[in-house]
């Protein structure tokens, strides 16, 4: 039992994780929290289910496409719901355009693909068994984001500029930094990590159009306990709250566990409004 | 003078006025003809139609007036429903009476409208709408697991009311009452100085606490009021549909109320109304738009975000499209001052004593003793950085000192408590001019003098007499401050169409509705013309007659010299010199560090 939980919920917390980081990629390239995070990871289980279940195309051809699926959706959200509200931030506006989008292709989904819960295939051929491939898949998917992020800031001048831009944008604009093409490059990577959150998880969430509010709300809570912007602390958050989930859902049931998640999230926050990893206020006056 | 003893009905402001009132009471001469158009199914939309706006009509005081971002608030409409149902029903004790069980409804709706709104207080925009979303979701999956109460997937009858509400348009009648009811109490908290309160702490949050607003305070009512209604609304919309399942409660019904307000236009009651009944009537016209609604809401919203951000409202003010007369001068009348402040009464000086702050290693106020007495002009002057801002935001508040006091009539102001400045009377304005765009010119003006109305929330909400005099009187304190200033005749015009030097006189004018005793100005020359400036000296000095202290916090070396009783020179956190006009002109280290030879 103690095993099926470690595993369920590592599993589960790094799919929570990766949709923290697909929060925190957007949000360092324009201080935008958007709406469509959660729907990139519904869109990622869905586009898989349908290149490679209903299409029958090889998993690789399938898993790249989902991928491009992503990042297309990301360069949407720049474009769309983002660009337009940047030079008004203070008023907003992004958190109710973002979530038009995300609502408009919730919805599109649900029609197009149907409500009902699909099944995702399976993705490499080998038996089932004890640590199965759907626990290990969206660890691995976590583990290459996390390392192939610190290889991209660290090795790379294009990570070097995202790492200026999420610091000042203004200072890296002044110094020459082709900001807009930085941004949407950061949405695009952004709807590619989402995107592979949902197709690693597949096997776990299924393809279903109702994982996009869900996903929303619990990859936002590693987030908000890990700290804006800070891809390590939400990976540490992730898996903490994937674990408390399973726990909980195996000591009082799966309803009650949502509302502890819940309770236990909203009374952090409310004692530590900047997260568990701390941060700084901004300047009012 | 004379002219300013305007008779009430004379006066303009924010009255729940005929001029507003008239397409609210032509859609209730709709509502009540309804039935002999339409019949059968029209008439379910109509009530329902009628449930949505009583939800929709307490949401948009926290969406539309004070700007929270509460998508969930079907939460609240579920809990409305469960607790009317289950309490009629019987199913777990003995059943209640329908009123009585709407009753309790709007109880449980206010306690947890509150539960759920109180963490606006702390969290940012996006994480208190993720929070209200998360309720949503859970509130949902309750109803779905407490089998034994809710009857689970199954569901629950709604309550059935007596006769003569029964009938459909008997249940209909029943809650158009509530839906005008509802629409008549927001408002008149919209034309309250609760309303602008609200508007204010939407869109100028720091100047609303330098005006005593207390946001805590504030939105805890509006939390409940708009749960009770809220629930209330559940429990008639457990009645229409006379059996509930969770299924009824769905987030896209929550993205209906929500839109609905933003199409409509924040800071209105006619565009939300509008935008409730467009959104409840538009899918009926053709089946796809129902499968489809949602998607439509959306795109909508998406609409209204970036190309009307006013919504519906804006549309609709006809009013504020006329151009505003050009080349308008601000002719202030310093002598009306005397009649708006009264006269001194021996008050005592505002001092800071041995106050310093540190941000890191970068002293900004260091050791700085100040005194600022009564009917003067004191003014503070230095080089960039040299701490004058700073200063002003710890007199006010904003900053706790390190070491050292602000004390006033020998006691400590307390610190990080900047609503509690305006109880003192010590006002302020600020570098960039705070001012609610989307409000008029007096009901800006009015805001500064929100701590001094009488009537409680519930007597706003009523338009009880105590409601009724606070308004006038706030408003003819208004009229007085805007002709003092010189902007009497721009007081209906929406505060975004004034200059820039419009903007500097109307925050003074709130400034003085709060009858002052201390007055603090962060650079308010800034940006003005020459003439203006000679404006603003008069109008300072004719402030100091009338008895209050001033302190001016400026860059610009003539009015300085011009108004000021007193100066102090800053220089990096320190007091470099202290003395008259005539002293500070001619002393040696203030010309060579700062005003030059």
């Amino acid at each position: 039992m103690v095993e099926s939980i470690v595993s369920t919920g590592l599993a589960i917390g790094c799919i929570y994780a990766l949709i923290g980081i697909t929060y925190n990629v957007m949000y360092s390239a324009s201080r935008v929290f958007s709406f469509t995070a959660g729907t990139l990871g519904m869109l990622g289980g869905i586009l898989g289910a349908l290149f490679i279940a209903r299409m029958g195309m090889p998993v690789a051809a399938g898993f790249l496409l989902a991928l491009a699926g992503g990042a297309l959706f990301g360069l949407v959200t720049e474009i769309v719901a983002v660009r337009p509200v940047l030079k008004s931030l203070d008023q907003h506006l992004y958190v109710l355009s973002t979530l038009a989008l995300a609502l408009m292709v919730q919805q599109f989904t649900a029609i197009e693909w149907g409500t009902e819960a699909r099944p995702f295939p399976r993705l490499i051929d080998i038996p089932r068994g004890g640590f199965d491939q759907q626990f290990w898949l969206p660890m691995l998917a976590c583990a290459v984001v996390i390392v192939g992020l610190e290889l991209l800031h660290r090795r790379t001048l294009v990570g070097r500029a995202f790492l200026a831009i999420a610091e000042d944008t203004y200072a890296a604009r002044a110094l020459g930094l082709p900001e807009r093409r930085l941004r949407m490059a950061s949405f695009a990577l952004a709807g590619v990590i989402g995107a592979l959150a949902g197709f690693a998880g597949g096997q776990m969430l299924l393809a279903f159009f109702g994982n996009a509010p869900l996903l929303t709300f619990y990859g936002f809570v590693p987030v908000a306990l890990g700290g804006m912007g800070n891809n390590r602390g939400a990976v540490v958050a992730g898996l903490l709250l994937g674990l408390f989930q399973q726990t909980a859902n195996f000591l009082v049931g799966g309803i009650f566990a949502s509302v502890a998640v819940f309770t236990v999230f909203i009374l952090v926050l409310l004692v530590r409004p900047e997260g568990l990893a701390g941060g700084v206020t901004p300047r009012r006056v | 003078m004379s002219q300013l003893r305007l008779s009430r009905s004379e006066l303009p402001g924010t009255r729940f006025t005929f001029g507003v009132a008239l397409p609210l009471l032509a859609l209730l001469v709709v509502g009540l003809t309804f039935p002999l158009f339409g019949g059968g199914y029209w008439g379910v939309i109509a009530t329902r139609a009628c449930i949505y706006w009583v939800l929709v009509a307490g949401l948009n005081l926290v969406v539309g007036f004070a700007g929270q971002i509460a998508i969930g608030w079907v939460a609240l409409l579920t809990l409305g429903a469960y607790t009317a149902s289950v309490l009629t029903a019987g199913n777990v004790m003995p059943p209640l009476h329908p009123y009585l069980a709407l009753a309790i409804a709007g109880v449980v709706g206010a306690v947890f409208g509150l539960i759920i709104g109180l963490p606006a207080l702390r969290l940012r925009t996006f994480y208190f709408a993720i929070t209200t979303l998360g309720f949503a979701t859970i509130v949902t999956q309750v109803a779905l697991a407490w089998q034994s109460v809710t009857g689970g997937g199954v569901g629950v009858p709604g309550p059935i009311l007596p006769e003569p509400f029964y009938s459909q348009w008997g249940f209909y009648y029943f809650c158009l009452a509530l839906a005008a009811i509802c629409t008549w109490m927001t408002a008149n908290i919209a034309a309250s100085r609760f309303g602008r309160a609200l508007t204010a702490i939407r869109d100028a949050d720091v100047a609303a606490e330098a005006c005593g607003i207390s946001k805590p305070a504030l939105l805890a009512m509006v939390f409940l009021f708009s749960g009770a209604v809220a629930g209330v609304a559940g429990g008639l919309f457990a009645s229409l549909q006379s059996y509930i399942t969770p299924d009824a409660f769905t987030i896209d019904l929550s993205v209906l109320f929500f839109i609905a307000i933003l199409i409509g236009g924040q800071g209105s009651i006619l565009g939300p109304l509008l935008g409730t009944l467009l959104l409840t009537v538009l899918p009926e016209f053709s089946a796809p738009l129902v499968a489809w609604s949602t998607f439509l809401y959306a795109a909508l919203l998406l609409v209204i975000v970036l190309a009307i951000p006013g919504g519906i409202a804006e549309l609709l003010d006809f009013k504020n499209r006329r151009p505003l007369e050009s080349g308008r001068a601000i002719m202030p009348r310093p002598e009306l001052l005397s009649r708006l402040l009264g006269t001194a009464k021996g008050r005592s000086a505002l001092t800071l004593d041995g106050v310093s702050l540190s941000f890191g290693a970068l002293r900004a106020v260091d050791e700085l003793d100040l005194k600022i007495e009564p009917a003067q002009v004191h003014g503070l002057i230095g080089p960039n950085g040299s701490g004058k801002t700073t200063t002003l935001n710890i007199i006010s508040g904003y900053y706790a000192p390190q070491r050292g006091a602000v004390r006033m009539n020998g006691a400590a102001l307390p610190v990080l408590a900047p609503a509690q400045r305006a109880h003192v009377r010590i006002a302020r304005t600020f570098q960039t001019p705070r001012i609610v765009g989307s409000a008029s010119v007096l009901e800006n003006v009015m805001i500064g003098a929100t701590i001094d109305g009488m009537g409680t929330f519930v007597e706003s909400l009523l338009s009880l007499p105590r409601h009724r005099r606070d308004e006038t009187m706030l408003r003819e304190r208004a009229m007085q401050a805007l002709a003092a200033v010189g902007l009497e005749r721009l007081a209906e015009v929406r505060a975004d169409r004034l200059q820039h030097s419009e903007l500097r006189f109307t925050e003074i004018a709130r400034a003085l509705t709060l009858r002052p005793a201390f007055l603090l100005l962060d650079e308010p020359a800034a940006g003005l013309s020459a003439n203006e400036i000679a404006q603003l000296s008069a109008l300072l000095a004719a402030i100091a007659r009338a008895g209050t202290g001033v302190l001016l916090v400026e860059h610009h070396a003539e009015l300085i010299f011009d108004v000021c009783d007193r100066v102090t020179v800053l220089n990096l956190g320190r007091k470099l010199a202290a003395g008259t006009p005539a002293e500070i002109r001619s002393h040696r280290e203030v010309v060579d560090a700062y005003l030059g030879a």
